[in-house]
């Protein structure tokens, strides 16, 4: 098929966030996840544990469903799922809160605060919550909370000492000293860093002694103790049916506990240590127990779902370890025809130009630069809210990017080697919030999603100006707000994905709605539209690939031919979604997809791969002679440089024989990594 | 082991066929089915038997008058039955047939010997002239003209075999006392004759033969109680009239004091033979037997008495024996394993790899046995192929005699003989070349040598010895007094040899032999004959080429650069410097001792040896070594140039084992300190250039490291190729 010059570039220095606290719900099997800097992502496990929604957060957050979050700034804050950003908040007046607990159907809400006190809060069901009363308040900061699944008592754990609290009095049942036995000498702190309230009255506490304890909470006396780690035990969930808990410790690794019979067959049961499982290098700071999976995120970016084989029934998608470090979105925009890169972080952004070369070589080979990369430019937001979106127009004139309540549009100049850049003033107020920002190929227009279905097209103006043109809104109505965005190359179209995953496709030459492609009960992770024959393409998030053309308002050929004989087993397996998909603007049957691990231009008019074939054969053809590779050739030609080490954050091609490739490997990523807890290792 | 198993009898004999010699039956021949068997009387009828259910499947007789002069046998092809009636009828039946009058029938113009059926190939006619003809043929014309191949002889014993779908006829003739071999592919036209070597006093009795890698083995069993072997090559080129065939023991019948008289025998496999005949032991009355013999270890592995007699016929068909016993014929199951000595003493190992390395491999005696055998028989041309073969098998078989006639009379007169005599006899006798095991043979030879050697100090074959040696045939095992009397006459040369040739020198005798070296002045050795491949290479062995080098430069470092804080004097360390220059023994000499660093040995065997050498010799080889270690040092590669040149790692053997043997001699002794001092210096220079190479590596190692790490920069422009 061809050569391609490929820009490797590994500068891209994005760290993940830590995980700081997840909560699952289990009908819409989602989850939700709050890092340390604050931002708050929605996994839908439904649809492969696709990334659905992030919402640009502020401090620390906390858990619920309707999503609540809380924080040290002592405010309870609910989330607004379907516009993605904060909703309401509600001071708790008890400085910062540290834990917070909703009860099993969902309608009260305890928070445990600084000040030691425990407060419970009504949930209002139209949206927010209402103060109800303050339960007996002790010394020491509540660092966790568990309901009893009846409702009718709180486990709180504080530094040293475990409470249960009569909810309907308010007064304090049972204090159970966490480290009495413990010799006074020796005695240091014990903070307990996670509770669970089981049905049968027994309180499972993880402390910083890295024990977990089982204690009876009438009685107040310890049924039984395990030491997991020399360092802290930091998390603890429980299953539904209460027979299993995973623990997360400092050290990284996580435990499961279950509780099984002394004899085989026989009455009595005890919790016994059964699986450790070693995925992170630091603190695990939060863990959940789905029925099928054991969940844990750590302060290593990482969110791992590791599934219980005994619970998982077939193969398949469930069955597999996932690990998730990067978000399955767009973080990199390209400007192809002025070769830069805009790179976003949670505060700021990075514009680079790529480097070059004259010369040309053969495969493999790395071929000496005769211009380096330059950092030409570094946008630092204002503010504490994070970028959501950004994006620099193809002619890499104009840089746009959207805080949660704000947006900001530059135009940049390129004079020779220098560069300066001006903030276009007057930027219409009426457009917020955004969730995806594009720009037209011809750098004329920038299209800005939005809440509720619209988008919003706003004209670039020259030398420095933009003005509101119009609100695209699909007929129907939506709730969800835009998500993704794909424009044509002649300026005539416009596709735009809501959270409901509804593909809908405006035409730009009548501001009117075109049509919507038929809903794929699946989530899109990416779409586009190809320069010449205006056909979208789309990619679910079950790796499902459909070609719908515009003008004739269907699927194309080619899909209905992909759909009647179903892409290769392999290529369905991957457990990452396809996050970017370009065109090659010279042959029009080529199309470039990537996801984390490998980047594969799709050659439409070459057949498809049956199960049979093998589907990574591009190093097996390069050892074929010219007339055995045309018999092997098929349609996916998957690269696959870019390995587990090094994950792609983004591709493109930038003209028919150049690609760039962002990729940041993990290495660099633990290497900026606070040092792990430190552990004694053989022989050091 | 083989074993005689249950007994049962299949059928009652008449009046003719008994007990006694010349009674009895006329045959037993197989039948159609692998259970079948044929028997013919010496009258007028034939019977076909079932084997397993004892009891006959049909009966033919000839008319009264006529009598059935050839064994009844089988057509496997065509399941038909024929049979020779009064010498020239010839007649042809079924399963079906019921009277033999009226089967197919034809008169022959010569009278048949024997008729003998072949699976997948048409039935051979023997007549009693000697010719032969394939049924087919014969039947096409039966009137036709047989020609007479012997003359006058008399057939004794005739078989068929089939060898790479060929026919093959063997038969026994007898004249005046004198056995003749008669071979015929009546297929390629050939015959050949061999005549049986005679024997004196004793007479072939039975013959029984095999065919295996177009070799024929035939067996004949002697009045003398033994059997013995013949090979006949099948691919004979030359077509000489008569050859004399030579025979071979292969087994003695007799045990612990008793002996079997033999009357009639079958071969069982490679290694057992099964004997009719008569135990008579020394005053006792003799027992008629069954036996059954293991020829690869001489010995009797099962016997059964028989009573009643027999007739001394013996058949063996399918793990069967068919004999008369009494008034019937009885049929004895058995059992027989191939036997090997690590079976026997429960080693058996699968597999049947022959190992070169090993001198004795019990396991794959057998069929190379006669293979090689009969090499050793054939020309001297085709031994040297068979080197490898003959040395694995080595010594192997304690229990084949060396052709007896010739080489022990050979031994004999080693005994008085003068040295030219036996040399002139020896060179006759390897010539010929006809021994059957050539290894046993030249080990006896030389054993016995080397006694008169000792008995007689004018006495030494030396250079039959050393084309003994040379032929890469022997070991020290096999010959263990020859180096002893070597190093008594100082031939040099021959313990070179044997140094370099023997795999399995003990120590002590290495020792000896080093020692010897080491005692032999120079002079006196440049008169002697010793192989200089090993030194020629890397010693000038012209005097005046000395002054060539001036300067040593090892591996780049010149020792004499090197300061050191050794109290040598000056003087001593130029003549130290000289003395690593210049090898301090003579080519000869160097020569003799690279043997000694090429031999194999055991620290702790040698070492307790190595402490007895004389100071002064043992300075002189250290310092041989020392010279060996700087010229090594020398090449990149460290290695001696030349053929058997010693390996740096022996050179360093050697020399940590002298200095261990006599480290306080050397620290005591005056001359050995300039030595110690270049020899500690060399080492010193050697380790220091080692360091440094260690830390050429360790940067070298460092310098891939930044390669591979430029890999993973932050920025890079690839090529990508896609198909």
């Amino acid at each position: 098929m061809g050569e391609f010059e490929v820009h490797r570039v590994r500068f891209f220095g994005l760290v993940p966030a830590g995980v700081r606290c997840m909560a699952y719900q289990h009908n819409g099997r989602r989850l939700a996840l709050a890092r340390t800097d604050g931002a708050v992502e929605v996994y839908n496990f439904a649809a492969n544990y696709y990334m659905e929604k992030v919402s640009g957060g502020r401090e620390r957050g906390g858990q619920g469903w309707r999503l609540f979050g809380a924080g040290l700034s002592g405010d309870i804050t609910e989330y607004d799922l379907e516009r993605l950003r904060p909703a309401r908040a509600v001071d708790g007046f008890g400085g910062p809160i540290w834990s917070m607990a909703a009860n099993n159907d969902g309608t009260r809400l305890a928070i445990g605060c600084e000040d030691g006190s425990v407060k419970l809060f009504q949930v209002v069901p139209g949206g927010g919550v209402q103060f109800e009363k303050n339960l007996d308040r002790q010394k020491g900061r509540v660092l966790c909370l568990s309901w009893h699944p009846s409702g009718t008592h709180l486990a709180a754990g504080s530094i040293d000492f475990i409470r249960v609290l009569d909810v309907h009095s308010g007064r304090t049942a049972q204090r159970i000293m966490v480290n009495c036995h413990v010799p006074k000498s020796k005695k240091r702190e014990c903070v307990v860093w996670s509770i669970a309230f089981l049905s049968s009255g027994t309180v499972i506490s993880s402390d910083s002694f890295g024990r977990v304890q089982f204690w009876d909470w009438e009685r107040g006396t310890l049924q039984d103790s395990h030491t997991v780690s020399s360092s802290a035990a930091l998390s603890l969930a429980v299953s539904e049916k209460e027979d299993s808990i995973v623990v997360g410790t400092s050290a990284g690794a996580t435990y499961q506990f279950q509780l099984l019979p002394v004899k085989a067959g026989g009455q009595e049961k005890r919790w016994v240590r059964t699986k450790p499982f070693q995925h992170h290098t630091h603190d695990v700071r939060a863990v959940v127990h789905t029925p099928t999976a054991l969940i844990s995120g750590g302060l290593d970016a990482q969110l791992v779902i590791r599934p219980l084989m005994e619970k998982v029934q077939k193969k398949g998608y469930d069955a597999a370890l996932r690990k998730f470090t990067l978000p399955h979105r767009r973080l990199v925009s390209c400007a192809r025809k002025a070769r830069l890169l805009l790179f976003q972080f949670s505060q700021h952004l990075e514009l680079w130009r790529l480097g070059s070369t004259n010369k040309t070589g053969k495969d493999g080979e790395t071929l000496p630069l005769s211009r380096m990369p330059e950092h030409l430019l570094q946008l630092k937001s204002k503010g504490p809210e994070h970028i959501y979106c950004s994006c620099v127009s193809p002619c890499g004139s104009w840089i746009a990017y959207s805080t949660a309540s704000r947006f900001h549009l530059y135009r940049v100049q390129h004079e020779g080697d220098s560069i300066s850049v001006k903030k276009v003033p007057g930027v219409p107020k009426l457009l917020l919030p955004a969730y995806q920002l594009l720009c037209a190929s011809d750098s004329g227009r920038l299209f800005i999603a939005s809440d509720r279905g619209s988008v919003h097209v706003v004209q670039l103006l020259e030398p420095g100006g933009c003005k509101h043109l119009h609100t695209l809104r699909p007929p129907a109505g939506t709730r969800e707000a835009v998500y993704l965005l794909a424009s044509s190359a002649d300026g005539n179209w416009l596709a735009a994905v809501s959270g409901d995953w509804e593909v809908h496709v405006y035409s730009l030459k009548h501001f009117k709605h075109h049509c919507t492609v038929p809903t794929y009960s699946c989530a899109v992770t990416a779409l586009a539209i190809h320069p010449t024959t205006n056909n979208l393409f789309i990619s679910y998030s079950d790796q499902q690939l459909f070609e719908f053309s515009i003008p004739e308002k269907q699927y194309t050929a080619w899909s209905r031919a992909v759909q009647n004989s179903g892409l290769h087993k392999l290529w369905l397996e991957r457990d990452s979604p396809i996050t970017h998909i370009a065109f090659n603007p010279k042959n029009t049957s080529q199309v470039l997809l990537h996801d984390v691990y490998m980047l594969c231009v799709l050659d439409k008019s070459l057949p498809l791969p049956d199960d049979s074939a093998v589907l990574v054969n591009q190093s097996t053809l390069k050892q074929l002679s010219e007339p055995a590779r045309r018999r092997q050739l098929h349609a996916f030609k998957i690269c696959k440089k870019f390995q587990v080490g090094s994950p792609l954050l983004f591709a493109d091609l930038l003209d028919e024989r150049c690609l760039v490739t962002v990729e940041r490997p993990a290495l660099d990523i633990s290497a900026q990594l606070p040092p792990p807890v430190q552990q004694k290792k053989f022989g050091t | 082991m083989a074993a005689l198993c249950e007994a049962f009898t299949l059928c009652g004999l008449g009046p003719a066929g008994g007990v006694g010699l010349g009674s009895g039956l006329l045959a037993l021949e197989p039948g159609a089915d692998p259970d079948h068997v044929l028997l013919t009387d010496r009258g007028r009828t034939t019977t076909l038997f079932k084997v397993s259910d004892q009891k006959p499947l049909g009966c033919w007789s000839v008319k009264h008058g006529q009598i059935i002069t050839c064994p009844v046998v089988c057509n496997f092809e065509t399941h038909e039955y024929i049979a020779v009636h009064d010498n020239k009828v010839l007649r042809i039946w079924k399963d079906e047939d019921v009277n033999l009058d009226k089967v197919f029938k034809a008169t022959l113009s010569a009278e048949v010997y024997r008729i003998h059926s072949l699976p997948h190939a048409e039935p051979l006619v023997l007549f009693k002239g000697g010719g032969v003809r394939t049924l087919d043929v014969l039947l096409e014309a039966p009137q036709q003209e047989i020609e007479n191949v012997i003359s006058d002889e008399v057939i004794k014993w005739s078989e068929a075999f089939l060898e790479s779908r060929q026919p093959v006829l063997i038969f026994v003739t007898e004249k005046d006392g004198d056995f003749f071999v008669y071979v015929q592919k009546p297929k390629m036209r050939s015959l050949h004759k061999y005549k049986l070597e005679q024997q004196e006093l004793c007479n072939p009795l039975s013959f029984t033969a095999y065919i295996k890698k177009q070799i024929i083995t035939l067996l004949c069993l002697y009045s003398s109680d033994s059997v013995y072997k013949v090979l006949i090559p099948l691919q004979q080129s030359s077509e000489e009239e008569e050859q004399t065939s030579s025979k071979s023991l292969l087994l003695n019948l007799s045990i612990s004091g008793s002996v079997l008289k033999g009357t009639s025998f079958v071969v069982l496999d490679k290694d057992h033979v099964a004997v009719l005949g008569s135990l008579a032991a020394s005053g006792e009355e003799s027992k008629e037997c069954l036996t059954i013999w293991n020829t690869k270890f001489q010995t009797l592995q099962a016997s059964k008495e028989l009573p009643l007699g027999t007739s001394g016929q013996l058949w063996c068909y399918g793990e069967k024996f068919f004999f008369t016993h009494g008034k019937v014929l009885t049929v004895v199951i058995y059992k027989c394993e191939t036997s090997s000595l690590a079976a026997a003493v429960g080693k058996l190992k699968d597999s049947q790899t022959s190992d070169l390395s090993s001198f004795v491999n019990w396991n794959t005696l057998g069929d190379e046995e006669l293979l090689v055998s009969l090499q050793s028989q054939q020309s001297v041309a085709l031994k040297s192929e068979s080197k490898m073969t003959l040395r694995s098998k080595k010594s192997a078989v304690a229990n084949i005699q060396p052709d007896t006639s010739t080489v022990g009379q050979f031994l004999l007169s080693i005994k008085d003989a003068s040295t030219a005599a036996v040399e002139d006899q020896l060179r006759q006798l390897l010539s010929k070349a006809q021994m059957p095991d050539f290894q046993a043979t030249i080990g006896c030879i030389i054993s016995a040598l080397i006694n008169r050697c000792k008995t007689d100090p004018k006495f030494y074959p030396r250079n039959f010895l050393v084309q003994m040696i040379q032929k890469g045939e022997l070991s020290y095992s096999l010959c263990p007094d020859l180096m002893a009397v070597a190093l008594e006459k100082k031939d040099v040369h021959l313990l070179q040899i044997c140094l370099q040739r023997f795999p399995d020198i003990p120590e002590e005798i290495t020792y000896a032999c080093l020692k010897v070296f080491l005692s032999i002045s120079d002079d006196y050795l440049e008169r002697t004959d010793v192989n200089l491949e090993s030194v020629i290479s890397y010693i000038d062995i012209e005097p005046n080429n000395k002054e060539v080098k001036t300067e040593v430069v090892e591996n780049g470092f010149n020792t004499e650069l090197e300061e050191d804080g050794c109290d040598v004097t000056g003087m001593k360390e130029t003549h130290m410097m000289d003395s690593v220059e210049f090898c301090p023994v003579g080519p000869q000499k160097a020569a003799l001792l690279n043997a000694v660093l090429h031999s194999a040995y055991s620290e702790t065997f040698l070492l307790p040896h190595l402490k007895d050498l004389p100071a002064q010799q043992a300075v002189l080889f250290l310092r041989y070594l020392h010279y060996l270690y700087v010229k090594c040092s020398e090449k990149i590669n460290t290695t001696l140039p030349g053929i058997l040149s010693p390996t740096i790692s022996q050179i360093m053997d050697w020399m940590c084992l002298l200095l261990d043997a006599h480290f306080t001699v050397m620290v005591m002794l005056p001359e050995a300190k300039g030595l110690l001092s270049s020899m500690h210096r060399f080492v010193r220079a050697q380790v220091r250039l080692y360091s440094e190479l260690n830390k050429i590596e360790g940067s070298l190692q460092e310098l891939q490291r930044i390669k591979c790490q430029k890999h993973s920069q932050a920025y890079s422009i690839e090529v990508l190729e896609l198909i």
